[in-house]
């Protein structure tokens, strides 16, 4: 009877060993690295519009309010695409006749609906509330990156759940006085592209990765106690997922 | 291994279970029961209505609980036919203070933070149909506080109305700040106190939008509208 192992089988057994745990080990890393990707999370990903609508050019450079337009974000927990109607307060009678705006007019006229596409999401099990988080004093850009730079919407954060509790266990790192959520908008728009605002303004109102320094830090603890949040249940599963 | 254990080893019947098995693991994957749920949130799609959208307008004439507006002066500004010249409730330092925050979002655009009719959209649209209004002229210096509200609530000319972004308190807010700016621009020196002479040249406190290049005015600001400056440049 012949040998039924070859000593040759040794190297395959240990190629064929190593390779069961590098195998799943890749597909982990492999997987979850496609999942943490802008082509899953289409994080900076400029989203097409029916109307090729800039926030850049309206928020920034014309200084309008996000509340003209999201006027529902200070009061309800969702906070409100603009109807065609507000869009027509201002080109009912500027660029009135341009064919970019076809649509906002025959949405406007016929009373249908304008669809745009989804920017921010997060899944249906997942609750979220918007005036909560302005009445706190986090800023629209701490969660969407720089809006009022962007031409085309695209999404700043991934909205992973990791994201929401890192800020919910200590929302002092994040959080600013009540009147620079909307201000420091004012603040960028006036200071010729932030040429005047610290470090820490700077990265929140130019770039999508906010990075508050020590003393803003600091300040925001004290604000946590000042405005009577409660840490201790914030990361609760009811608070997100009721 | 001779060929037929291998055989008996990979039978069609054990791969397919195989298979089974490795596609339930991707389809452990693809959980969409929980996240799109047959709900509707607010503004989204449907093709279950013949609009197309999941949200209901209320039937015609739906009364909400609490807000059946009976109140002729606070929800409409007219009475008995004439616009009233009353606030329909006391206007204290911090309601003007909230006027001036709401104008500023809505308003200021077009009718500039002065209300002088400067704004962006006037600054920016060089061919306007219709220049938007500036508060600072004698017919509406002596319009009654109710003609404000109802030209928010309804419009007037170009401008649409802003009934649904600006709710009737502010609205009122809003048109106590429009008086206290035209104070602002319609006082003499003298009408100051003593007092409130010697604060004309320190800094505007208020927090409101600096004023666009443009936008200065000479004379007084705030401090004749008790005490209460916006935030224009001084001179
Ligand atoms: C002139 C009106 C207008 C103003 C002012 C405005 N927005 Fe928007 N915003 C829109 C419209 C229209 C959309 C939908 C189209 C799109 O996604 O670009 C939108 C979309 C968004 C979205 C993505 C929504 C989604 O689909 O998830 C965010 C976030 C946002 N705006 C934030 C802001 C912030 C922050 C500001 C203030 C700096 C602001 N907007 C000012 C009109 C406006
Ligand atoms: C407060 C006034 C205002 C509102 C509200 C407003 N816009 Fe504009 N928009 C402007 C002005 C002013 C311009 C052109 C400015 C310039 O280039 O000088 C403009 C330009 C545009 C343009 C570019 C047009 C072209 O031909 O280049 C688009 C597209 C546009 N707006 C879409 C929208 C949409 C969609 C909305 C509603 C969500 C909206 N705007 C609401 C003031 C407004
Ligand atoms: C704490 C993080 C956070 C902050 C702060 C925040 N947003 Fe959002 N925003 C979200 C999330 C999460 C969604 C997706 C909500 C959903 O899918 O229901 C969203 C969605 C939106 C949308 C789409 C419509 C909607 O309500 O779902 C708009 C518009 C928007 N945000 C504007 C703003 C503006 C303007 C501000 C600042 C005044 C702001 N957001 C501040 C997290 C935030
Ligand atoms: C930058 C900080 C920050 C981020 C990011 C953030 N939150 Fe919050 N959240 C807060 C603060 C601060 C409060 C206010 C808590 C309080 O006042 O008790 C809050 C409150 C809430 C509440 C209301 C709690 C209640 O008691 O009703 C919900 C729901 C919530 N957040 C959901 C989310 C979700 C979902 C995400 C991620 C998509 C998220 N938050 C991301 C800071 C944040
Ligand atoms: C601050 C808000 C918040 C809190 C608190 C929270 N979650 Fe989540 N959770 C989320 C968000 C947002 C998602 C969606 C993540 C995504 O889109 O990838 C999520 C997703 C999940 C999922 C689904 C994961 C998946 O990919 O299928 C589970 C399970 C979950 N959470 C369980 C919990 C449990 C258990 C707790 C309490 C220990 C908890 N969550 C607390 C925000 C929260």
């Amino acid at each position: 009877m012949s040998q039924l192992f070859k000593p040759s089988m040794n190297t395959l057994a240990r190629v064929s060993l190593s390779c069961a745990l590098i195998v799943p080990g890749a597909l982990v890393v492999g997987l979850s690295s496609i999942t943490r990707s802008p082509y899953n999370t289409k994080v900076e990903v400029p989203l097409d519009q029916p109307v090729p609508f800039s926030h850049t050019h309206h928020a920034d450079e014309l200084g309008i309010d996000c509340r003209y337009c999201h006027s529902s974000v200070e009061k309800s927990g969702f906070a409100g695409i603009p109807p065609s109607h507000t869009c027509m307060s201002c080109h009912s009678q500027i660029w009135t006749n341009s064919p970019l705006l076809e649509p906002v007019r025959e949405s406007y006229e016929k009373d249908i609906p304008l669809v745009w596409n989804r920017v921010n999401k997060v899944p249906d099990f997942v609750y979220f509330d918007h005036s909560i988080h302005i009445a706190k004093g986090v800023n629209c850009n701490v969660c969407h990156g720089p809006v009022q730079k962007m031409q085309m919407t695209w999404k700043g954060k991934p909205f992973f759940m990791s994201w929401c509790l890192d800020c919910h266990r200590d929302p002092g790192k994040y959080i600013r006085p009540k009147d620079e959520v909307f201000g420091l908008f004012r603040k960028y728009q006036e200071s010729s592209k932030g040429a005047n605002l610290t470090g820490s303004e700077y990265s929140l109102m130019a770039t999508a990765h906010y990075k508050p320094s020590k003393e803003d830090q600091a300040r925001g603890r004290k604000l946590v106690q000042e405005y009577g949040i409660k840490v201790e249940t914030l990361s609760d599963c009811y608070i997100c997922h009721r | 291994m001779d060929r037929e254990s291998i055989n008996r080893m990979f039978t069609r019947r054990r791969l397919q279970r195989l298979a089974g098995l490795l596609s339930l693991a991707l389809v452990a994957g693809c959980h969409t029961d929980m996240w799109i749920q047959p709900k509707a949130k607010p503004l989204q799609q449907s093709d279950f209505f013949a609009d197309g959208a999941a949200s209901r307008p209320p039937v015609a004439n739906t009364v909400a609980q609490g807000q059946l507006r009976t109140d002729d002066h606070l929800y409409t500004g007219i009475v008995a036919k004439k616009y009233v010249d009353e606030f329909p409730f006391a206007i204290a330092k911090q309601d003007i203070e909230r006027g001036q925050d709401r104008f500023n979002i809505y308003c200021s655009p077009c009718h500039g933070a002065l209300g002088d009719g400067k704004g962006m959209i006037a600054q920016r649209g060089l061919a306007l149909r219709a220049q938007p209004a500036t508060y600072h002229t004698e017919r509406l210096r002596k319009m009654p506080v109710g003609y404000f509200f109802d030209v928010i609530t309804h419009g007037h000319g170009a401008m649409f109305s802003y009934a649904q972004r600006v709710d009737p308190d502010d609205r009122w807010k809003i048109v106590s700040y429009i008086r206290a700016l035209q104070l602002s621009q319609h006082s003499a020196l003298e009408d100051l106190t003593a007092e409130e002479q010697g604060q004309i040249d320190e800094k505007p406190v208020g927090i409101g939008i600096a004023a666009a290049a443009g936008d200065t005015h000479a004379g007084t600001n705030g401090a004749a509208a008790g005490g209460h400056t916006e935030g224009g440049s001084k001179h």
